[in-house]
């Protein structure tokens, strides 16, 4: 790993005709590093995030990524070929729909295999193979491979959602919401798979979410967003642990209670 | 039927070939940039042509724009020169430019057809014209035409892996019998119109040019002669053209494409080659099929 | 043997002969002249005139004739026809305000300059079968009223005095305006492609269309601003001569609804429009017409677009139905080729799980389910 960020945000800040998205949010993230975005909603986070992972384009300021060829790169430039690129390749997007991140169409093999296919991956078996490695690895059992997401649970079709993101070993991993909607005892598995992963494959990721507790299960750093800004950031213990401000201090404790 | 060699006589009433010439250029046009891009649909400007969208009319079209008084004209649909659609089109060009007509392969310098490629090899001083429903192979994978294009353009083509990965994944083997992908020249994927993948290994490498008309969808596109024409698939699951257990009833042909016709309603069926000039061709060189003296002559024609 | 299909030629032309007989029915009964559909089956007439593109009530009322009263078929037989004519120019823009009008209806306004003018209309006849038409009642000679130059200016235009309305988009009156009978439509598609589009769309699918609008599939609040139907003069500048000759006079139907407003932090809110034209009198059409085209307009507008009416590439792809009958209709030619490959295919599969089920039950477990 060179010392250089990973991802950059520079005076990110995005307008919806005269209406705020967000304003002047600016940070650094490292490989391996986890950064969670909080706030209630309408408060920017999800805005946020399609700034950061170039679907939306900012008003102002810009995001800096450093590509695998260590060349830092804004990626408002990017050709639409190399966008398509990073996002079958470097990178991953967690949606808290899974059937907008799935193909439901399709079985869960497919759904793995689809990214090593587009990359070039022409042999059947191997693309089997490595889904299989891939389902067991996010815990779900490899005789499951030729059915439909349709027929998953959602915590399954959750897990089979992240499988298939990080079957190209990205960098990078967007998450929006990634437990939202689900039981908390599928919540509570899920978050641990997660964390495992995350650990044991080095991945920098920026999890998007309302739940404190995602935020403190899962992250090393925090930002706090209220009306498009950010409010309040440092590293995760520290914030919830001791928040500074009064919107974080009321948000801490209206959700850490008992 | 017999081989037929014909002349017409032109009506006066339209241009030569129906089309006028203006028209005619820029399909022209459309048709040198196919050319230059193998593989790639270039958009034209289809023009309302007097039969029915569906049925032919790109490739009526592409005919028009390329035939000359001395080219030699044969139609074939599902193989056949006699079956209507095939024999209404040929009229279509008797009675529009009065260039001779052929049902022999091998006199004809440009060939329309619908769903199949001759069985005969073609040769560079003649031109496939295929006719074509649905130009674009990504299209049941992806309905809209706007992010089909840019599929196309940054060469975005693990989708359609993925169908073929399903079909493996579901049958054991790939499950697409007609309108098989292909790559065209390592770039762009292709559908090859409706003939079944048995003909695909005739479209790679082949000497002769083949245009590709879709009229309703307004798209051309082409692949020069002697072009690598490669039917997609996986390294463990290579593609495989269909196999017949049967040799043509009438021929004794055991590496054409073959028709099932049902003789009876006791299950009662034979097996005729579906390029009837092909086969009668071959029993005119004295190739006999098993059925050949009992097949009736709706089926076997008068070369029996 | 399916002699319909390998039999060609001779089957063809015994089927065209089959086809004229059933044309002309019974000929005991009179044959129906094309003057008389051109006179009195007129809403056809303009139908087909609007579909096939071509302002000709004799050709069109020939090709009904010959249809057997197919629409659709007749739209064809006109467009055919059309494309093989040589084009010599482009008129002048036609003004819809100079109209000389037969009807005219505001739904916006109860009075307006010029009056409202009921004109030739089912509207408030009630539908109940008058069997006095099949004995060829005479008919009263229709109310006159002494002729009034009184200007009937546009509503739409009245709106626009007050800058309640949108302008209509400025645009370059000079920039030539597109044909996708002459240029293959790329998508997206500016709006007077789209209005072309629409023009020559099928009337039940622009009404479905429309209609779904009016449910909750992407409303737009619409009034019906203006509806007229009238005469104007069609005039065309000949290069040589530099002045615009008058060709004659042409009937249209117009409608301009007036839909929701729009506004921003800069702009005051104003009524938006929706426009449709159609040949001779297609009131239900344009009038649907109108609502897509408003529809289609959502992304210019900044709205949302997830209704169907506002699916650009949903709805210009499958209006036409030349297009559409065409190649729903090809299902009839043979297929029997690639059928041929399915049967072999489905025979194929049905043995392999034949003989998967013939293989002893444990040996079958240690087969993976997709091996070949």
């Amino acid at each position: 790993m060179t010392g250089q960020p990973l991802l950059t945000a520079e005076s990110v800040t995005k307008f919806y005709g005269s209406r705020l998205g967000c304003r002047d949010i600016g940070f650094e993230l490292y490989a391996g590093e986890v950064l969670a975005v909080v706030g209630e909603s309408g408060s920017g986070k999800s805005t946020l995030l399609k700034l950061l992972s170039g679907q939306l384009e900012p008003s102002g300021g810009r995001v800096l990524y450093r590509m695998r060829d260590d060349v830092t790169r804004d990626i408002l430039t990017l050709t639409e070929a190399e966008r398509r690129f990073l996002f079958r390749t470097d990178w991953g997007f967690v949606h808290q729909h899974a059937e907008l991140g799935l193909r439901m169409g399709v079985s869960a093999g497919a759904n793995v295999g689809e990214r090593l296919m587009a990359v070039g991956w022409r042999h059947y078996g191997r693309i089997r193979d490595e889904a299989e490695t891939w389902l067991e690895r996010v815990e779900i059992d490899a005789t499951r491979i030729d059915d439909r997401p349709t027929a998953y649970s959602g915590g399954m079709r959750q897990r089979l959602q992240i499988a298939r993101n990080l079957v190209t070993s990205p960098r990078l991993v967007f998450m929006d919401e990634p437990t939202g909607g689900l039981d908390v005892s599928v919540q509570a598995r899920l978050l641990d798979l997660m964390r495992g992963l995350v650990a044991d494959l080095g991945l920098a990721a920026i999890v998007v979410t309302h739940d404190l507790a995602v935020a403190r299960l899962l992250s090393h750093r925090i930002l706090v967003m209220k009306d498009g800004r950010a409010i309040e950031t440092g590293l995760t213990d520290q914030v919830l642990d001791d928040p500074r401000e009064p919107y974080t201090q009321l948000l801490v404790s209206s959700i850490l209670q008992p | 039927m017999n081989a037929m060699i014909s002349t017409a006589t032109p009506s006066t009433a339209y241009n030569f070939a129906y089309l006028d010439e203006q028209t005619k250029r820029m399909i022209r046009r459309a048709i040198l940039k196919a050319i230059a891009i193998p593989g790639y649909q270039v958009p034209f400007a289809s023009r309302e042509m007097p039969m029915p969208y569906g049925w032919g009319t790109g490739g009526v079209q592409v005919t028009a724009a390329i035939l000359g008084a001395n080219d030699r004209l044969k139609v074939i649909d599902q193989g056949a020169d006699d079956t209507t659609n095939a024999v209404s089109i040929r009229k279509f060009f008797e009675k529009t430019s009065g260039v001779a007509t052929t049902t022999l392969t091998a006199d004809a310098t440009i060939i329309q057809t619908r769903h199949r490629i001759p069985e005969k090899e073609l040769t560079e001083t003649q031109v496939l014209v295929y006719q074509v429903p649905i130009p674009e192979p990504l299209r049941f994978l992806e309905p809209r035409e706007t992010e089909t294009r840019v599929m196309h353009a940054l060469e975005d083509y693990g989708l359609m892996h993925v169908k073929l990965y399903e079909d493996i994944a579901t049958h054991g083997h790939i499950a697409t019998t007609y309108a098989y992908p292909v790559k065209v020249e390592g770039r762009y994927v292709m559908d090859p119109s409706p003939t079944p993948k048995f003909d695909n290994p005739k479209m790679d490498d082949c000497a002769a040019l083949q245009l590709f008309g879709a009229g309703r969808e307004k798209r051309i596109y082409a692949v020069p002669p002697h072009t690598s024409v490669v039917s997609l698939d996986f390294e463990d699951h290579p593609f495989e053209a269909t196999k017949f257990d049967h040799a043509c009833a009438l021929c004794a042909a055991t590496h054409t494409y073959l028709d099932e016709v049902i003789t009876d309603d006791a299950g009662g069926r034979m097996f005729v080659c579906s390029d009837t000039d092909h086969c009668e061709e071959r029993r005119a060189e004295g190739h006999r099929g098993d059925l050949l003296g009992e097949a009736p002559a709706a089926i076997a024609g008068s070369a029996a | 043997m399916y002699v319909a299909v390998k039999g060609g030629e001779r089957a063809i032309d015994n089927a065209h002969r089959l086809l004229a007989t059933k044309r002309r029915g019974d000929p005991a009964v009179p044959e129906v002249a094309h003057a008389q559909i051109r006179e009195q089956l007129t809403l056809a007439v303009d139908r087909v005139m609007t579909e096939g593109s071509l302002y000709d009530r004799d050709l069109a009322a020939l090709a009904i004739k010959q249809a057997r009263g197919d629409l659709v078929e007749a739209a064809f037989l006109v467009r055919a026809f059309r494309t093989t004519l040589p084009r010599f120019g482009a008129s002048e823009p036609v003004d819809t305000g100079a109209m000389q009008v037969a009807r005219r209806v505001s739904a916006a306004f109860k009075d307006i300059p010029g009056g409202q003018v009921l004109g030739p209309t089912f509207d408030y006849t009630h539908r109940l079968i008058d069997f006095l038409l099949e004995a060829g009642a005479d008919i009263a000679e229709p109310a006159t009223a002494p002729a009034d130059d009184a200007p009937m200016p546009r509503v739409t235009d009245l709106l626009g005095n007050d800058d309640l309305i949108e302008r209509n988009p400025p645009g370059d009156p000079d920039a030539p305006v597109g044909d996708l009978t002459r240029e293959p439509l790329d998508l997206p598609a500016d709006r007077d492609l789209r209005l072309q589009n629409l023009a020559r769309g099928d009337e039940g699918f622009l009404l479905a269309l429309g209609y779904s609008t009016q449910r909750g599939f992407g409303r737009t609040h619409p009034f019906a601003g203006e509806i007229r139907l009238g005469e104007v003069e069609l005039e065309f500048v000949a290069e040589d001569a530099g002045f615009a000759v008058p060709l004659g006079t042409i009937e249209l139907t117009e409608c301009q609804m007036i839909n929701q407003f729009k506004g921003s932090a800069t702009e005051p809110p104003r009524f938006t429009r929706g426009y449709g034209l159609a040949f001779g009198h297609c009131e239900r059409r344009t009038m649907a017409m109108a609502l897509v085209d408003r529809s289609l307009r959502a992304r210019e507008l900044g709205e949302e677009a997830k209704a169907p009416a506002q699916d650009e590439e949903f709805v210009l792809m499958h209006s036409d139905n030349v297009q559409a009958t065409g190649f729903v209709e090809h299902l009839k030619l043979p297929h029997y080729v690639d059928f041929q490959a399915e049967l072999a295919l489905i025979r194929q599969m049905r043995r392999e799980i034949a003989e998967r089920q013939n293989v002893a039950p444990r040996e079958q477990q240690a087969l993976p389910e997709a091996a070949e």
